[in-house]
């Protein structure tokens, strides 16, 4: 009924290939934009916005960059922490080095340098495939956070090893540093996150993108048609690091506020590959779902036991966090392998013949 | 600069030979233990290839377990055969819950669960057993300490007695492995399956069972490597790197083969011991083990792409 797509003619062929060639999927994304760039902000918490609004967007941006190498051209990687961490670094380079320079200019030139490392650790996969690549990719992880532990140059050779992010202004606020307003910082992430998400898309819909689904689907088949596998690796690797690199400037300048090494082990890199999968392989939307999941249950599962009044210790609650999170990874498997994403899809589907059975 | 990094290091070497020894012991015992695990892996990946995860953390499982029974007051032999029951109730569990609905799946699916596996076992560990260090009850077990010095070429040879009776278990543990997959009817039906799943299946090799058996046995091993570990460092869930080391191995061994699994970890184990003592500490600051053997086995990956003792991948359209 509300999603009837009946009478909706295509008569040319760019409104077939058009964004939304459904007329309520680009209803429906409105109203998602008028409430993360109106309502939310109006209405959230400052609690709502650190603990919740600014990771699932940055959760997601990562996510979305490791999703365009695993999920579009197929290369297993384990490495989405380190390099979130060579986008860190880099901007905090930058800022420190240069501090008259536009805090988002350098938060998008910062994965320019991820993007350059990425693609020096992309190389084995022109010769490695599957699992031997995901463990290669696990070198670049090991490699860099030690590097970002040895290479005092990094951090400025503080006393802490840590870095430490500085009150940064822009059109005469504070966008980031410990004075900065949360709806300022959410707003220039929602920012970043918008233009890479629109960026993404259009990728994965393009010349690009199709290169990538048929490098994935069978490599062989796809050369074989005239690919330039290389290209369509390297490319890849390039652009998922760039993204991975500008979520993780993103996760130290807008969020963290400082962040030592170990921050950028593998468990931030498990956190993200989570996100992609549980979102579904393959998708943009389901980063944003997955994330959504993965960033919120935590919390929610914090405030619960408060909410229903039974007295847990707090050492117990992230206990049993970690437990109920693992459990729920394998039940989210189990249910629907290919994520929430094509959860959704189905669903779709069933609304837009509703209320008839077929 | 030049120097340091191509003569230093070896004069040196040559200079202590009986400290260059001490070294390459320590990386062998190191070795033997990355092998083990890496032992585990393969088992689990040649029957289901399930690239399995979690085997870091069932050490630390197992190492708890048994620790944590100890300090209930049950006797120590008691302990290791109410732990090998556990690893079979988790082995069975594993199977029925996690596996069984996931069969067929694509291989990062089932990867992903056993990275599920992992953190469930690390929240339930917690919850069950504390998350602070313990000591594991190596005198109780009658593994014995003390050391044993032998003076080559006038120099110092420090052999721990625990450090001797790892490599002898786990040497043993290996050759028991070994007859078992080769001279048993059940070690025979998980290399058929192995090798191809449909055809151990048309003759009658059932599936459940083979998961739950290497799972198994995984977890023997698990056992074996989580006290060899903990009596060297202690029990925390810190010993779950130790599965990271492990994966490196795999690489460089092939992740199919048992051979390899071994060469790889006692190679592993030695260079980069070599590498942390003579260039890791003086040239880049020390530390250099968590990273050594992932960028060794890739450099080695990127010429022989399925690893030293892997499969021959051939490829067709």
């Amino acid at each position: 009924m509300l999603y009837r797509t009946a009478g909706q003619f295509k008569t040319s062929y760019k409104t077939d290939q058009a964004l939304f060639p459904i007329r309520q999927d680009a209803i429906l994304l409105a109203i998602i934009l008028v409430f993360v760039w109106v309502i939310f902000p109006l209405t959230a918490s400052e609690f709502t916005f650190q603990a919740i609004l600014i990771p699932v967007l940055i959760f997601a941006l990562a996510s979305m960059g490791l999703n365009i190498l695993t999920g579009f051209a197929g290369q297993l990687s384990l490495g989405t922490g380190a390099f979130m961490g060579v986008g860190a670094y880099a901007c905090y380079k930058m800022i420190t080095l240069m501090p008259w320079m536009n805090p988002i200019v350098a938060i998008l030139l910062s994965g320019v340098f991820s993007a350059g490392i990425g693609v020096v650790f992309g190389i084995p996969s022109l010769r490695i495939k599957g699992f031997y690549l995901a463990i290669a990719t696990l070198a670049a992880q090991f490699f860099l956070v030690w590097l970002f532990e040895k290479w005092a140059w990094l951090y400025n050779y503080n006393s802490s090893g840590a870095i430490q992010v500085p009150n940064l202004e822009m059109f005469g606020t504070y966008i980031s540093g410990p004075q900065a307003a949360s709806v300022t910082e959410y707003y220039v992430v929602l920012f970043v996150v918008t233009l890479l998400t629109m960026l993404c898309i259009n990728l994965t819909r393009g010349n690009l993108g199709r290169t990538w689904k048929a490098t994935r689907d069978m490599d062989i088949a796809a050369e074989l048609i005239g690919i330039n596998l290389m290209k369509s690796k390297l490319t890849a690797f390039a652009i998922s690091s760039y993204i991975v690199g500008v979520a993780g400037a993103l996760y130290v300048f807008m969020w963290k506020g400082a962040a030592e090494p170990n921050v950028f082990d593998i468990p931030l890199s498990f956190q993200v590959l989570f996100i992609a999968i549980i979102g579904g392989l393959g998708s943009i939307m389901g980063n944003f779902l997955g994330a959504i999941l993965i960033v919120g249950l935590p919390v929610v599962l914090n405030l619960l036991p408060n909410l229903l009044g039974i007295p847990i210790d707090s050492a117990m609650v992230e206990h049993l966090n970690i437990m109920i999170v693992g459990s729920l990874i394998i039940f989210f498997l189990i249910i629907e392998p290919h994520g929430l994403a094509r959860l959704w899809a189905l669903i779709r589907e069933k609304l837009i013949i509703w209320p008839f059975p077929h | 600069m030049l120097n340091e990094i191509f003569i230093k290091p070896f004069v040196d070497m040559v200079e202590a030979p009986d400290f260059l020894l001490q070294v390459l012991w320590e990386g062998l015992v190191s070795g033997i233990l990355y092998a083990l695990i890496a032992l585990g892996f393969v088992l689990i990946f040649r029957s289901s290839r399930i690239f399995n995860f979690a085997q870091g953390i069932m050490v630390v499982f197992a190492a708890l377990t048994l620790v944590g029974l100890y300090a209930m007051g049950v006797p120590a032999w008691i302990c290791v055969l109410l732990t090998l029951g556990v690893m079979f109730v988790l082995a069975v569990a594993i199977e029925r819950v996690v596996l069984r609905p996931l069969v067929g799946q694509p291989d990062i699916i089932l990867f992903m669960a056993t990275i599920g596996i992992t953190l469930f076992l690390i929240g339930f560990g917690e919850i069950i057993f504390g998350g602070e260090n313990k000591v594991m009850i190596s005198e109780e077990l009658g593994i014995p300490t003390g050391d044993t010095v032998l003076e080559p070429w006038g120099g110092l040879l420090i052999l721990q007695h625990l450090d001797i009776t790892v490599v002898v278990v786990a040497t043993l543990l290996v050759l028991a492995l070994l007859a078992f997959l080769n001279y048993t009817q059940m070690g025979r039906a998980i290399r058929a399956l192995g090798d191809d799943h449909q055809a151990a299946l048309s003759v009658g090799i059932s599936l459940q069972t083979v998961w739950v058996l290497v799972w198994f046995i995984a977890g023997i091993i698990a056992l074996v490597t989580g006290i060899a570990w903990g009596a060297r460092a202690g029990v925390s869930f810190a010993l779950e790197v130790i599965a990271y080391k492990a994966l490196p191995v795999l690489m460089l061994g092939g992740l199919e083969s048992i051979t390899g699994a071994i060469i790889g970890g006692l190679m592993i184990g030695m260079l980069e011991k070599l590498f942390e003592i003579y260039w890791g500490q003086p040239l880049l600051g020390g530390n250099t083990e968590t990273w050594f053997a992932f960028v060794l086995a890739l450099v080695v990956l990127l010429f022989r792409p399925q690893g030293l003792f892997g499969e021959k991948i051939i490829e067709r359209v």
